[in-house]
């Protein structure tokens, strides 16, 4: 087997068990909350014989580890279940939310890896001169922000100042691609200020660092300009830690960006999965928690392919 | 008087340094060197490190490696002034008038993209030939310079061709674009010795072939003499003299030039004696998770107060079987007896007498110490552990062995970093000798050191030996060191001694294959040796 498919293939196994794992610790978690499902719906209301009822009919009453397995096995056959609080399926109310999520996670990835890797490149071309200090300067005040302050900003500047945008990113099946887009427009820009400034860094240490290599001073005495230098000689030897970070990042925007979510009214499921676990649901707590696990695992494991893909020496064997 | 192609006049390179805890230094690193290359012709530079060669030989591409200045006197190429010359004058010349080949090719390509695209990359960027006629010129280099399947050779990334293979590579990437001089640095000085001989002999035909001129950076006289038509030779940042090659091998002017023609000058009588110190027994060895011997059924013999050379290339398993006399590798069959006794084949078996009088110096002393210790803690340390010396005794005796490496007072507070290389190298013996050893292992103790200051140390190793009866096994690539120091000597090729014997029988013929190939590869001061040894082994080889 090649020796990278080998390493996909052990990487995707061991991705199965942790996902098992993160199943089991989500489901602990849970459970170590004080009060129950049956609490939580019907709050001030209960009393303890409309208690007993609930509990009976939402199944609680079975022991934990029970109800783990029972789950488990319905997850299995890819059944996620209803949700405790309202009965709704799970799978009909997550598919709608994940497709938002991804869809606000792609833009704001689509419009900042390539600014964050560029911006990267020429600060390092500039090292230590005003560019590089203007770069670093502008994406460490966008990081330094909270994201609600963040967003209000933006908020402020693009719909009072200069009215652009809807202050709410309300968007519903139906919607065209570009009313979409333009219902994103202000989440986006505040998860490019998050995002940028990681990835813009990380790409100028990685490029900063291989320039320190002799063959840069080859590349250099060819008579190459220093952007050449930087894109054909530094660049396609500092992807694998600008890869790392990239995908650190990517993954936050899926499953890090509940606080945007609900600053702009944006449906998704990072705010689905807030109030399910207020709730104690926990069929929808398992099931968002195993998709953000997944994608945080499947990410990674993309790292890893690419990092191995960039680097000769592996995919050149003697 | 033939074209001048490219002229220093008045020179002048200056740097900053900064040593740590110090305030910065201003270091003047080339002071008023003044010397021309015709067209077509070689221009040896030769000095010991320091000496500015390469300094010299990256200024005639108006660069400066790091923060080095280039702050007087006249760069002109080609009639030009390029020291003056901006940023796209530079970029303009470099790669298309002049080009360069490093000492390391295999940290000078570009480990990410295939040898092809970096070779061809010059003369594409330049606009100087489009990329077919480009590729059809470099496999004629490859083939010109010997290298293996010259069609398919570029298709390689760096990582999965030899080292003598990467040279000859930059040197085809340096021809490629056509320039006008090449600056070899060091070109050579890190391949061993059979290698060497074809990567140069390959240099040589390269730069006869194409009639481009070029600068010959390098610290062994023996080597430019072979491919320089004119030789500049310098000394701290200075001239001490240029003259035809022919005139500085044969009749030097100055005292500096003389010392370094007439270097390893040691005459060092052999002793023979039957007595054996140190017993290796057909000794095998293997690392770890790997499946073949790095040491094949070896077995040496070394007397006390003498000195075993261990001669081979890299590779050939001499460092191998220095670890595995001190314990650091087990061995996996064999026996090594010392002083008498079995030695345990594990390092954590072994008496702390074993361990005293079993000690090792090695290549680089620069890792080989503690930069936050002082010289007196360095060699303290085995003054307190093997004796229990303290205090004054210590400080007295610590001072002894200072003197014994002739470095006298002064040094003893001192950290490594303040030291010249071949001070750290004294620190380190005076270190080994402190234990009191029978048996000191030298690993390359020289390789990393110029010429001369190599000649010191080995002058101080014979000494030392004379005085304290010392027996060294001594570990090196390098024949003329083994001629200068050994009793007896020991050639290994691929993990087997092929040649085992004292110094008069190993080195006197009739040799096998490999010693014969060994010897008549270092290079010898005189004109003409390379055409001679080549022009041999052509015929040798049209004999079969």
């Amino acid at each position: 087997m090649h020796p990278v498919l080998k390493l996909v293939v052990q990487r995707l196994a061991l991705g199965l068990v942790l996902l098992l794992a993160v199943s089991a610790v989500i489901f602990l978690g849970i459970e170590a909350l004080p009060g129950d499902t049956a609490q939580a719906i019907l709050g001030q209301a209960a009393t303890e014989v409309s208690l007993a009822n609930l509990r009976e009919k939402l199944g609680l009453n079975e022991p934990a580890l029970t109800r783990y397995f029972v789950w488990l096995w319905a997850a299995l056959h890819g059944d996620l279940g209803v949700a405790l609080t309202n009965g709704v399926d799970i799978a009909t109310a997550i598919g709608q939310r994940f497709g938002n999520t991804l869809f606000l996670a792609g833009c704001a990835a689509v419009i900042s890896v390539p600014l964050a890797i560029t911006l990267g490149l020429v600060a390092a071309r500039y090292n230590g001169r005003w560019p590089d200090k203007v770069i670093s300067g502008l994406t460490l005040t966008t990081i330094s922000l909270p994201e609600f302050v963040a967003a209000y900003f933006v908020i402020f500047l693009l719909t009072q100042v200069f009215p652009i945008f809807q202050p709410v990113a309300m968007v519903f099946p139906g919607m065209s691609f570009w009313a979409k887009l333009n219902a994103v427009a202000l989440p986006v820009i505040v998860l490019v200020m998050v995002v940028l400034a990681h990835m813009m860094r990380m790409t100028r240490a990685a490029i900063l660092n291989v320039m320190q290599s002799a063959y840069i001073e080859t590349a250099e005495l060819k008579g190459l300009t220093p952007m050449q230098v930087i894109w054909r000689h530094a660049f396609p030897n500092a992807i694998a830690p600008i890869v790392s970070v990239v995908i650190l990042n990517l993954a936050y925007l899926v499953v890090g960006v509940v606080v945007v979510e609900v600053v702009f009214g944006y449906n998704a499921l990072g705010q689905y999965l807030v109030d399910h676990v207020t709730k104690r649901d926990l069929p929808v707590v398992q099931a968002v928690g195993m998709i953000f696990a997944a994608v945080y695992i499947g990410l990674n494991i993309l790292a890893d392919v690419i990092s191995i893909g960039a680097n000769p020496r592996l995919r050149h064997p003697k | 008087m033939a074209e001048i192609l490219l002229e220093f006049k008045d020179l002048r390179i200056e740097a900053t340094s900064y040593p740590p805890g110090e305030p910065p230094r201003h270091v003047v690193l080339v002071d008023g060197v003044s010397v021309a290359v015709e067209k077509g012709k070689v221009l040896g530079l030769i000095g010991e490190s320091g000496a500015g060669k390469s300094t010299i030989g990256l200024s005639a591409m108006a660069f400066g490696r790091g923060g080095v200045r280039l702050t007087g006197g006249q760069i002109l190429l080609n009639g030009r002034e390029i020291r003056t010359a901006d940023a796209a004058g530079l970029r303009a010349l470099r790669g298309r008038e002049v080009t360069y080949v490093s000492q390391s090719a295999a940290a000078s390509f570009n480990p990410a993209r295939r040898i092809m695209e970096q070779v061809i990359e010059t003369s594409i960027s330049h606009g100087l030939m489009n990329k077919s006629d480009a590729e059809a010129r470099a496999v004629d280099l490859f083939r010109q310079l010997g290298l293996p399947k010259p069609e398919s050779f570029g298709t390689r990334y760096p990582h999965q061709v030899s080292g003598g293979q990467l040279q000859r590579a930059m040197t085809a990437m340096a021809l490629c674009p056509k320039p006008d001089l090449v600056i070899f640095d060091e070109p050579t000085t890190a391949l061993d010795v059979t290698t060497q001989i074809e990567v140069l002999a390959a240099i040589k035909l390269a730069i006869v072939q194409t009639g481009v001129a070029a600068l010959y950076i390098t610290h062994d006289l023996a080597v430019v003499a072979q491919v320089a038509d004119h030789i500049l030779v310098l000394r701290g940042g200075k001239k001490v003299e240029y003259g035809t090659t022919d005139q500085i091998i044969n009749d030097p002017r100055e005292d500096y030039t003389r010392a370094l023609v007439s270097v390893r000058s040691i005459e060092h009588a052999e002793k023979s004696e039957a007595r054996a110190l140190l017993s290796v027994a057909s000794v095998t060895a293997r690392y770890r998770g790997t499946d073949f011997d790095v040491l094949k059924n070896v077995t040496v013999d070394l007397a006390p107060g003498q000195t075993l050379a261990i001669v081979g290339e890299s590779g050939s398993g001499k460092s191998t079987l220095a670890r595995v006399i001190t314990g650091l590798l087990p061995a996996a069959q064999g026996r090594i007896t010392f002083a008498g006794r079995v030695l345990s084949p594990d390092l954590l078996g072994r008496s702390k007498e074993d361990l005293r009088e079993l000690q090792m110096i090695y290549q680089m002393a620069d890792t080989a110490m503690n930069p936050r210790q002082t010289v007196g803690t360095i060699i303290g340390r085995p003054l307190e552990f093997y004796f229990g010396l303290k205090g004054e005794a210590k400080r007295q005796r610590i001072q002894e062995l200072l003197d014994q490496i002739e470095m006298g007072k002064g040094y003893i507070d001192r950290y490594p970093a303040e030291l010249s290389g071949g001070q750290k190298q004294r620190v380190c013996i005076a270190r080994a000798l402190a234990a009191k050893p029978k048996l000191i292992i030298c690993d390359e103790v020289t390789s990393a050191l110029d010429p001369l200051v190599a000649d010191g140390i080995l002058k101080l190793l014979l000494n030392l030996q004379a005085e304290a009866q010392v027996a060294y096994l001594f570990i090196t690539h390098d024949i003329a060191t083994v001629r200068a120091i050994a009793d007896r000597i020991a050639v290994m090729f691929k993990g087997q001694v092929v040649r085992y014997g004292q110094k008069s029988d190993v080195l006197a013929p009739p040799y096998d294959d490999y010693t014969d190939l060994l010897l008549s590869s270092v290079p010898e001061m005189k004109l003409g040796w390379l055409e001679g040894v080549i022009a041999g082994r052509k015929m040798e080889s049209a004999g079969n």
